[in-house]
């Protein structure tokens, strides 16, 4: 079972690059880039996760089978928010099933908005 | 390790592997992957939080960014740079098991993680979550609206019931973290651990790491999230 172990030089190297991106993430949040300030955090984040999870979590030499569970088990995280934003960020697209009266009026108050 | 499979004179009081496995690594698969399953269900619980922060934040972009505004950046970065040194300890707690160093050096390295970890827990408790209730910016803790808010300051209230409830499900799983690594320790005391035996200290390393990518997360989205550069924040 110790044939997998990770020297510690790789554990230092990770915990500096994780130290380094804390500081840039940290930094760049006092940059105006627009969206992108969102953007680059995530980016950064992720980046952040896969060194710990690849390093510290010893994914890098896990077997196959539990790198698959991994993935799926951020693939349905991923389907959760997905999902509930395809319908949270559309809803205006058509009017609201409401009470058969107020439909009506909708395009009415649309344009009165 | 074939060579494990070699009866032992521990084999008695302490076995190589537990009979339903074929040897240790399929043990330590199972072992890995029934945390990792476990994990991918922390990954969903906090997910549902996370899901709620993303509607809730990209229907008030703006109120979100000023209730960013209260908290205090240099407190967050110190916090993720606590978490990553803690994270660093316990890989090499686990690593100085696996390569058979002295039980002293198992326990310097866990106690030194709960340190990193009580300081955590130190750092949000006192000059985060209790300055918060001073301020009175604590949601049904004498929270109140600020003049500048205007319009949008049901919906500062709300991120801060997204931080509070998210900082302090995290600190949660920081303080069972804590109790993990108290356990960890006696075993470590009573010589529980070496380099053919330190399934639990794995195991929990994953668990710790996991919190830390939680923060890893939280970190970004509470603290640093858009319009830092308007106001300079604080």
């Amino acid at each position: 079972m110790s044939e997998h172990f990770v020297p510690a030089k790789t554990y230092i190297l990770v915990f500096v690059s994780l130290l380094f991106l804390t500081g840039l993430t940290t930094g760049v949040a006092y940059i105006d880039l627009g969206v992108f300030n969102t953007v680059v955090a995530l980016v950064i984040a992720v980046a952040k996760m896969m060194l710990v999870v690849l390093f510290f979590m010893h994914m890098k030499y896990s077997s196959g089978m539990t790198r698959v569970v991994v993935i799926a088990g951020l693939f349905w995280l991923a389907i959760m928010i997905s999902l509930t934003l395809a319908d949270e960020l559309t809803r205006w697209w058509t009017p609201t099933a409401g009470a058969w009266g107020t439909s009506m009026l909708l395009p009415f108050l649309v344009l009165l908005s | 390790m074939a060579e494990t499979a070699v009866p032992s004179p521990l084999h008695e009081t302490h076995p190589e592997h537990a009979h339903q496995f074929e040897d240790k690594e399929q043990q330590r698969e199972a072992g890995t992957l029934g945390m990792w399953t476990f994990l991918i269900t922390e990954i969903m619980f906090f997910g549902g939080m996370f899901c709620a922060y993303v509607i809730y934040r990209s229907l008030h972009p703006h109120a979100f960014e000023l209730g960013s505004h209260l908290l205090e950046v240099k407190f967050g970065a110190t916090n993720t740079a606590v978490l990553i040194c803690s994270s660093l300890t316990m890989a090499m707690a686990i690593h100085s098991a696996q390569v058979g160093k002295s039980k002293g050096t198992i326990i310097a390295f866990l106690v030194i993680t709960m340190l990193l970890g009580l300081t955590f827990i130190g750092v949000k408790l006192y000059f985060e979550w209790y300055h918060d209730y001073l301020e009175h910016i604590v949601p049904g803790f004498g929270f109140m609206n600020r003049g500048e808010w205007g319009a949008d300051a049901p919906q500062v209230q709300m991120f801060m019931v997204f931080y509070f409830f998210m900082t302090g499900l995290h600190a949660l799983h920081m303080v069972i973290g804590i109790g993990i690594l108290t356990v960890l320790t006696i075993m470590a005391a009573r010589d529980r651990f070496s380099s053919r035996y330190f399934a639990p200290l794995d195991i929990s390393g994953l668990y710790w790491h996991f919190v830390d990518i939680i923060w890893i997360y939280l970190f970004p989205l509470l603290y640093l999230i858009g319009g830092r550069y308007t106001t300079g924040g604080h």
